[in-house]
């Protein structure tokens, strides 16, 4: 066998896992493996800074269904990537963040640019590796994609030493079968728990099914379907499971949690039998739920082991996965109709009403409630949001319906802002083939978090629109000042600075629209959708518009 | 209920295994108690000994942790009446021509050993259960106890049974 070098044995590996695109940052410690680029059939595609660069690789991952690449030099630009890799962990994306590292001899010594990255992501990687040795980097990229895509998804970082990318090496791509001692993921629910499930779900009288992202990164959404009609269960969803279940249908019951609907709360609260499948039960979610007594039945359904019994107490824990699972629930004889809850339900539904209204000023310029539901009815039915961290991201997660094959992204459980615009780049990346909608929503605050990515987006040409809501506040910040300390309590959140995005965007190309009414929204979003190539509405919203 | 568990693991030897273990239970707040860790059988496995405490809840919570770490490979609960559980300590001892030989009797009924004599102290080797060490530091503590080290509790299932891949 010739021997090959090893900058080029981690690019025909990356080729094996059908790598298309790489989102990464040079520098000196990744010079080989940059050298290797020039003539490998997967296409880097620079990003502005290393702390988007995992965004990138996450937005890919969600829409594609595929293991998400971020790369980075070592020291700063591996450091860069560890809040953006501690995002994909609290929400189980598959990816994988490389990095490049000192020379073998140098790590220790606090040389240029070094940096124990494997050390410092290690609280929220699912695992990492160092490369040591040239001769195993086919078993550890293999490896990396095996546990970032299977059992609980999650990021792997492979960090490799400079010196280990100049090595030859002779052992090829003859790693094939991945075969690690204490990784074996359980995908199929113990046969004795699934009985035991079965029958509290025929005796119930108040069942719900609440799911979380489980669902959407299982991809069970259509076992969802039948097995919730087949048994009439409502269905409640976390915010990570926000497109588990089509929100226009009769069973749907909304988004649970502090920054949920109201009414799906009180239906929670009054359920006797929880069906949780792919959901954490995190304080977010849970925080507005009183009624968890020793009356309410709790079925877990998780592959993750260590998620059933964490935040609550379990009366039947299945570990599995959710499409697998449910596969096994849908055949058993459970068919009950619910009519008296799902009567009950519609009460509580009528007697919690979605407010829309505001009151002047807030009703002088943009409501953000009306503008999401509009757009709702004017998007095509497998329009992609990815919504950043902040009120932007409640409005457009409760008022924008994702239906059909709608899919909403955002960073649910680190709450990481400035993630939309790199993930809905990576998004972006991911259907070039076949362009799609796909609209980022942020804040004027998080906008600029992440801002220096118009770059990408003008030099690709993406097909993305930017929702930019306005209001030259941190607003979801300033709405608790106001709830914890009162009105005028304000510390920190004013921007003090009104940006003419109009003119940020035409430095970049970008065409762009400056909208303070509703109907101008509904006007120009029209306009947006059909304008070949990225757009940028700036929506105008009163800063005391800080109602979800 | 808090209550002192032992569990023993079986790992991969790979690199930063040991600060991934520790790692953990540093960030999720659990207590550790005393761990021990070394090779076996097989050259790239090691196996750990966790003293730790807590409530039902936690220590389920830590077995399933564990679990979840790539390089762990099996984690058991090593209970009392069905192990063997030990622990090394090594005590230096204030001891004079007047109370060397008390002392050295105590050590005896300990099954102790002497491996350290000086004009003033001496350094016994003890190992045993936590309930043999606590006697054993009550007895000689009148003496004065200089200083000491202890290995944490390391054991092994009783019988037939073993820590498999």
């Amino acid at each position: 066998m010739i021997p090959l070098l090893a900058s080029k044995l981690i690019l025909k590996c990356l080729e094996r896992e059908n790598v298309e695109f790489v989102f990464g940052y040079p520098g000196g410690a990744l010079l080989p493996l940059y050298e290797a680029f020039r003539t490998s059939p997967i296409k880097h595609i620079l990003v502005r800074n290393e702390q988007t660069a995992p965004h990138y690789a996450s937005g890919y991952a969600r829409e594609s269904g595929r293991v998400g690449v971020c790369l980075a030099t070592s020291g700063p630009g591996a450091t860069n990537l560890v809040t953006g890799i501690a995002t994909a962990y609290l929400d189980s994306i598959p990816i994988v963040a490389i990095t490049g590292q000192v020379d073998r001899a140098l790590i220790g010594t606090d040389a240029f640019q070094e940096a124990d990255i494997t050390g410092a992501t290690a609280p929220f990687t699912k695992h990492s590796y160092l490369v040591q040795n040239a001769a195993d980097i086919p078993r550890i990229i293999r490896e990396a994609f095996h546990i970032a895509s299977t059992g609980r998804p999650g990021p792997v970082l492979v960090d490799i030493p400079r010196d280990v990318q100049l090595e030859n090496v002779k052992t090829g791509l003859t790693y094939d079968k991945v075969d690690i001692m204490g990784y074996k993921p359980n995908l199929n629910g113990h046969s004795g728990q699934i009985k035991r499930a079965i029958k509290k779900i025929k005796e119930a009288e108040k069942p719900i099914i609440y799911a979380g992202g489980g669902i959407v990164l299982g991809n069970a959404q259509k076992e969802l379907l039948t097995f919730a009609e087949k048994n009439n269960i409502p269905v409640i969803t976390s915010l990570m499971g926000i497109g588990a279940f089509p929100e226009d249908h009769p069973l749907y019951c909304g988004i649970v949690g502090s920054h949920g609907y109201k009414y799906s709360n009180v239906v929670m609260n009054g359920a006797d039998l929880i069906i949780n499948i792919g959901a954490r039960m995190s304080n977010r979610a849970t925080s507005h739920l009183t009624k968890f007594e020793k009356d309410t039945d709790f079925v877990h359904i998780d592959i993750d082991p260590a998620e059933i019994g964490k935040n609550m107490e379990t009366s039947i824990p299945i570990v599995g996965d959710a499409k697998t699972v449910l596969a096994e629930l849908i055949p058993k004889d459970t068919i009950t109709d619910h009519a008296t809850w799902l009567a009950e339900i519609e009460t509580i539904r009528l007697d919690n009403p979605l407010v829309y209204d505001a009151d002047p000023p807030c009703s002088d310029l943009i409501n953000p409630k009306v503008l999401f539901r509009d757009m709702s009815e004017m998007t095509a039915d497998n329009t992609t949001v990815v919504g950043d961290v902040g009120l932007n991201q409640i409005w457009s997660a409760l008022y924008y319906r994702i239906i059909k094959n709608r899919r909403y992204f955002t960073s649910g459980g680190l709450g990481t802002m400035g993630y939309s615009i790199p993930a809905a780049c990576g998004a972006s990346f991911a259907t070039l083939d076949k362009p799609k909608e796909i609209f980022i929503v942020c804040g004027d605050g998080s906008f600029q978090m992440s801002m220096g990515e118009l770059g990408v987006i003008a030099e690709h040409q993406l097909n993305v629109n930017i929702i930019l809501i306005t209001n030259t506040k941190l607003g979801m910040v300033r709405q608790l000042q106001f709830d914890t300390y009162g009105k005028g309590h304000y510390s920190g959140t004013d921007i003090n600075f009104d940006i003419d995005f109009m003119k940020l965007a035409e430095a970049y190309g970008i065409k762009s629209y400056k909208v303070d009414k509703n109907a101008d929204f509904n006007k120009v979003l029209p306009e947006a959708i059909k304008h070949q190539g990225p757009t940028l509405i700036q929506c105008q919203v009163h800063p005391d518009f800080i109602r979800i | 209920m808090e209550k002192k568990t032992c569990l023993s693991l079986l790992v991969e030897n790979n690199f930063g295994v040991l600060s991934r273990i520790s790692g953990l239970f540093a960030r999720r707040g659990y207590n550790i108690d005393s761990l021990t860790v070394g090779t076996t059988e097989n050259a790239e496995l090691s196996r750990i000994t966790i003293t730790v405490t807590g409530d039902d809840q936690i220590l389920t919570q830590i077995k399933k942790q564990l679990n979840k770490l790539i390089d762990v490979i099996t984690v058991i609960e090593l209970k009392t009446d069905e192990s063997i559980i030990r622990e090394l300590v090594f005590i230096k001892v204030k001891a004079d021509d007047t109370t060397r030989s008390q002392i050295v009797e105590i050590a005896n009924m300990f099954r102790a050993n002497i491996v350290d004599v000086s004009r003033e102290s001496l350094v016994i080797e003890i190992t045993g259960t936590r309930y043999k060490i606590e006697g054993f530091f009550e007895m000689v503590e009148p003496y004065g106890i200089l200083e000491f080290v202890r290995s944490g509790d390391t054991g092994l299932q009783r019988g037939g049974k073993i820590l498999s891949v």
